[in-house]
């Protein structure tokens, strides 16, 4: 389970979080919405550790993880994978090295079984036989896609996804959908997307949060998101920009 | 008060830092192909601007002490003076410059470009400590590298220096060499090897840290580069000067 408490998270005098508290049961595929520069990104790197809150709590499996030193985090980071907004690969990496990478590092298996694995996973999104390309060879979305084999080839419990289709055409941006979907059903993962995507949110999701202004401003089911009366929500659903506020 | 700790915040972080480093050092596995590779990368990096710089200093150092020793007579004193200079000052200081140039700079852009695309996040979700796995090997192979280079550097300047003495002195270049390893005693060269370790430790760990908190976007790693071959470059001319005091109290024979 993963639980954050009052976060609060300052670049200089600029307030990017203020405030946040959510919880994510086992299992569960939750899609944090918001406008883009809202702290969606900070708000996930949190999660993982990767960001420290200036104050407030992030609770995984009942451990804190706060003010955990990096070297107690890369214990607790075993439980999950991440995809990055640009898949983050290793570009002096081959694609079968950058999906082997935490095999390969922790040296309990054999290079033929790493080998399997790899190939495993790569079947798992859709990508067989593209071992020996490097990344710049790859289009964006078979980028994600690598990006996401090398996040879940070492079975997490938890995948956190940062703008899975953000940047990629409606038709790719689908398949990716479909792809989280797939992979949460077969390794039974808990899912956590963040996203401005509505179309992504309403396929990935079976919670939404809406983060705004450094809060969670409202949260529930797809159906629930779409039917409120909330102002704010409703304006991001639709996709309409409120002109007497340029603040973006 | 306030002032003068924000002025000196940046430094601690540095020394937090470069504790790290050395702590990882210690108690981590070091994985032995990475140094391996990035030793072989610095090496073929770099040497051929540090032997054409220690050929032309060499050159250029015999020459224009011929010019001057010539005039008072003691034209037999020429080598001894160019190899002492490039064991215990040139050799070391240059090749430092020229790798905080080449090496210094491909550190913090390759270390950068790494953070700005977020791959040293990813390194981090993917269990592996970016000081272990980056930093490390980088910086021992900048420590280890640093005095072979020079090594090289000092006995290819002492060679061009021999080569202008046969053009000047003709025969008596001989006097010329046997009065070289008359005066250069064993302490020179070790000044100058302690003095290239050193250097290498220092444009490791400052490229290093350069590229490691890089700030975002292409401007950032720009800078990043820039501060790094800047820094290391200043802090080996200065630490030169202090060095040469020190070294020159421990080793010489009184
Ligand atoms: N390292 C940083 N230093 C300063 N400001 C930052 C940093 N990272 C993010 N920000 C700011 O925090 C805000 C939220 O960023 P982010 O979480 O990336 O937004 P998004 O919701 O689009 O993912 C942005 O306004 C950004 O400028
Ligand atoms: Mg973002």
């Amino acid at each position: 389970m993963i639980e954050a408490r009052d976060l609060h998270k300052s670049f200089g005098a600029h307030q990017v979080l203020a405030g946040v508290t959510l919880r994510i049961q086992k299992g569960e595929s939750v899609v944090v919405i918001g406008r883009s520069g809202g702290g969606k990104s900070i708000l996930l790197k949190h999660l993982i550790g990767l960001l420290q809150p200036d104050t407030g709590d992030v609770i995984i499996d009942g451990e804190s993880i706060a003010r955990m030193s990096e070297r107690q985090l890369l214990r607790v980071r075993r439980k999950f994978g991440m995809l990055f907004q640009s898949a983050a690969l290793f570009d002096s990496m081959t694609v079968a090295e950058n999906v082997g990478f935490v095999l390969r590092r922790e040296a309990r298996s054999h290079p033929e079984e790493i080998r399997r694995k790899v190939a495993e996973a790569l079947d798992m999104v859709e990508l067989s036989g593209i071992q020996e390309k490097k990344p710049a060879e790859l289009s964006g979305g078979m980028r994600k896609r690598v990006g996401l084999a090398r996040a879940i080839v070492y079975r997490p419990e938890i995948v956190l996804y940062d703008e899975p289709t953000t940047g990629l055409d409606p038709i790719v941006a689908d398949s990716i959908d479909q792809l989280i979907v797939n992979v949460r059903e077969r390794l039974q993962v808990t899912t956590v997307a963040v996203t401005h995507d509505m179309r992504s949110a309403r396929r990935i999701g079976q919670r939404i949060l809406m983060l705004h202004e450094g809060r969670i401003h409202f949260e529930g089911t797809p159906e629930e998101v779409f039917s409120t009366k909330d102002p704010i929500v409703n304006r991001f659903v639709a996709g309409v920009a409120d002109t007497r506020n340029h603040n973006f | 008060m306030e002032r003068l700790r924000e002025r000196f915040e940046p430094l601690g972080a540095f020394v937090l830092w470069s504790k790290e480093v050395f702590v990882s050092i210690v108690a981590h596995r070091l994985n032995v192909r990475d140094l391996l590779y990035q030793m072989y990368f610095i090496g073929v990096k770099s040497q051929s601007v540090v032997f054409i710089t220690g050929a032309f200093t060499g050159m250029v150092l015999a020459a224009q002490t011929y010019f001057q020793f010539h005039r008072v007579r003691m034209d037999h004193a020429t080598l001894a003076v160019v190899s002492i200079s490039m064991c215990a000052e040139l050799g070391p200081v240059l090749a430092g410059l020229m790798v905080a140039g080449r090496v210094g700079a491909a550190l913090a852009a390759e270390l950068g470009t790494m953070r700005v695309t977020e791959q040293i996040d990813a390194l981090r979700t993917l269990a592996a400590h970016p000081i272990d796995y980056l930093v490390v090997p980088r910086f021992l192979a900048t420590v280890i590298t640093m005095p072979l280079l020079t090594a090289a550097s000092i006995a290819i300047g002492i060679a061009a220096g021999y080569g202008m003495c046969r053009i000047y002195l003709g025969t008596f270049a001989s006097y010329a060499y046997d009065n070289m390893v008359k005066y250069t005693g064993a302490e020179d060269f070790l000044t100058g090897l302690i003095k290239a370790l050193f250097y290498g430790g220092m444009i490791g760990i400052i490229s290093c840290y350069k590229g490691m908190t890089c700030r975002e976007g292409a401007e950032g790693v720009g800078r990043a580069t820039t501060e790094a071959v800047v820094y290391s470059s200043i802090t080996i001319l200065i630490s030169n000067f202090f060095l040469t005091l020190v070294l020159n109290k421990l080793l010489q024979p009184a």
